[in-house]
């Protein structure tokens, strides 16, 4: 699987794209994203899990609730995530995620921490699938 | 091509964007021509996002009243612009998630000292590391108050007051708070377990990006009477603490954002920008939604107070001033959506006002402002830069005529944050502040880089067209002596 994030410009807030060749490698990009926004992703080491469960009737949905149940996680038991795997299915009532984080709780002298996301907003909202694979984009208030 | 979208001057730093398509009210903009010329460029970009059509979105929303508002620091938000008010007919009005945002009643509280800058100058640097090692802040940190399950209702209902009965504080301040430091009409059980469970050790920090802390002294007197009737003088030392509600009202938002975004479908809202999730006032989940709200911003009140407790200890061991020595000036917030009474058209009426990087800034005569206040309008904050001037302003009768009794809140962004941290570095930036007089403590360098003065307006712009149109006053203006980041 191949697959990039970027930030685009937003003024106030941050704005995050996430490719992927498969619709999963795109949400896996965008919470890489998400946590890069806050910390050196790099040196985050993988010592400890959490599991995600989550639902939406839109995939659009589905990756605010991705991204927001990995986010609450900072204050719940204080970490932070670099690696992440998951799975979604596409049900008849919408779709189902679910994914593993692998991260530790905060070091600030070692993970360079830079500012913190308050929330997912649905502001240029989008996940598709392009020629070029799929998209995953949102804008994050920080 | 995007439609275009014009802004036409109609008097002074006051432009409106005439009705169109979907608009039940025209736009209409307080603002100099530097950045009318910025809002139409983003507007004509169809890669940008532009804060005018996001002034035109929300004049698309049910039950606005009078005209969606956009105050000279706006800049695009989500759902709102940053800088953009709105207000909404109870009856035929909605409540909405993208007019309060993620930090709800994100505010400032200004501290006023009995120190001069000359008394202090020499012991800035001390002063200034032990604020920075006493107030918990940055990503991941905890507060002095620690909380249970049972006590965060409490915060939730009583705000301020909450922590001042907790020890952290004074009776005194809560006199000096919007609403007395507590919102009417808050409801825990509005409030998801998971908001509450993130903010228990949250209360008293405060948090990153644009958030801060400020040593300031007073540089110049603007308006005498205004400024002896809130006890300021000048080179006497204040400090301002910029914070919000924190995960709290992080969580509150993203939870009322799912549960309005169902309601714009069930009511069949007609709704621009899905950012723009609401829900009519009257409404179960408007109501709910409000009833958190109140609930965010009471913790909100609640935050500042254990920081404000937090820095009079700490200027009692680096100045040996005394905690009743330094008085809370006033406490206001610059998210928020409260119902409130306006005149329009000649009419009182009761209006859920929305504020969203914009202060409540009542003019003479509102019996809500404190009473040593209520001749001259309650003061508001106007955060400058790091390295710039920030103002204490007031509010006036053409703001009560013309923006519901709203206010500027800062200078606001013009450089986005991937932009700013290309362009500067840190280190420099901290190391060019203290060149200029300005002691820079923070947690992290690529946050203090995104936040360099150079990523803002200019505040004396933004302050001057507050000014111009008449809606604001300047009452003093302060320089920054040292500066406290997450």
């Amino acid at each position: 699987m191949s697959g990039s994030f970027e930030q685009l410009d937003h003024t106030a807030d941050l704005g995050l794209r996430a490719r992927g060749d498969t619709l999963e490698e795109a949400f896996r990009q965008a919470a890489r994203g998400l946590f890069d926004a806050m910390v050196d992703l790099e040196r985050v080491a993988p010592d400890r899990r959490h599991t995600v469960s989550c639902t939406s009737q839109t995939v659009e949905g589905l990756l605010v609730e991705w991204l927001s149940d990995l986010l609450a996680q900072k204050d719940l038991s204080g970490l932070l995530f670099g690696e992440f795997e998951l799975e979604i299915a596409s049900r008849e009532d919408g779709f189902a995620l679910h994914g593993t984080a692998r991260g530790e709780p905060l070091a600030p002298g070692r993970h360079d921490p830079k500012a913190e996301v308050k929330g997912i907003s649905y502001l240029g909202l989008r996940v598709e699938e392009t020629a070029d694979g799929w998209i995953a984009e949102c804008v994050l208030d920080v | 091509m995007p439609e275009r979208l014009t802004l036409e001057p109609v008097g002074p730093a006051r432009f409106r964007l005439q009705r169109s398509g979907g608009m039940r009210v025209p736009g209409l903009v307080f603002a100099d021509e530097e950045t009318v010329a910025q809002l139409h460029e983003e507007a004509s970009n169809p890669e940008a996002w532009s804060a005018l059509r996001q002034v035109q979105n929300v004049a698309c929303l049910p039950g606005i009243v009078g005209a969606s508002l956009a105050l000279p620091d706006v800049h695009p938000g989500y759902g709102f612009p940053i800088g953009g008010v709105g207000a909404f007919d109870l009856d035929e009005g909605v409540a909405v998630v993208g007019g309060v945002g993620f930090d709800i009643n994100c505010g400032v509280r200004m501290l006023a000292t009995q120190l001069s800058r000359g008394e202090v100058l020499d012991q800035v640097q001390s002063i200034g590391r032990d604020l920075f090692e006493t107030v918990p802040a940055g990503l991941g940190s905890k507060g002095e108050l620690r909380l249970s399950v049972a006590e965060i209702d409490h915060v939730l209902l009583e705000g301020a007051a909450y922590a001042v009965g907790q020890g952290f504080g004074l009776d005194e301040d809560l006199a000096f708070i919007e609403e007395g430091g507590r919102i009417e009409g808050a409801d825990p059980t509005c409030v998801s377990a998971l908001a509450k469970k993130r903010q228990f050790g949250q209360v008293g920090t405060l948090g990153s990006g644009n958030h801060y802390l400020e040593l300031q002294f007073v540089e110049k007197v603007l308006d005498a009477g205004a400024a002896a009737a809130y006890g300021l003088g000048l080179d006497q030392i204040v400090i301002s603490i910029h914070t919000g509600s924190r995960a709290l009202g992080h969580q509150i938002g993203q939870d009322y954002l799912k549960e309005m975004a169902d309601a714009v479908s069930k009511y069949g809202l007609d709704v621009p920008e899905r950012e723009l999730a609401c829900a009519p006032i009257g409404s179960a989940e408007a109501r709910r939604y409000l009833a958190a709200v109140a609930c965010g911003a009471n913790c909100a009140f609640a935050n500042r107070q254990v920081i404000a407790h937090l820095v009079r200890t700490s200027l009692e061991r680096t100045c040996g001033t005394k905690p009743d020595a330094t008085r809370t000036v006033y406490d206001i917030g610059h998210n928020n959506a409260k119902i409130e009474e306006h005149s329009v058209d000649g009419e009182r009426r009761r209006l859920l006002v929305h504020r969203k990087g914009s202060t409540r800034a009542f003019g003479p005569g509102r019996p809500e402002a404190p009473e040593p206040y209520r001749h001259i309008g309650h003061p508001i904050f106007v955060g400058g830069t790091m390295g710039t001037a920030s103002y204490v302003m007031r509010g006036t009768d053409v703001g009560m005529e013309t923006t519901f009794g709203s206010g500027i809140h800062g200078a606001g962004r013009a450089l986005s944050r991937k932009k700013a941290a290309k362009r500067f570095w840190g280190d420099t930036v901290i190391s060019d502040l203290a060149g200029s007089g300005v002691l820079v403590f923070a947690h992290s360098k690529r946050g203090v880089a995104e936040e360099a003065p150079g990523a803002y307006k200019d505040v004396e712009r933004v302050v001057g067209a507050a000014e111009a149109a008449g809606i604001n006053r300047a009452v003093v203006k302060l320089r920054p002596l040292a500066v406290i980041k997450g």
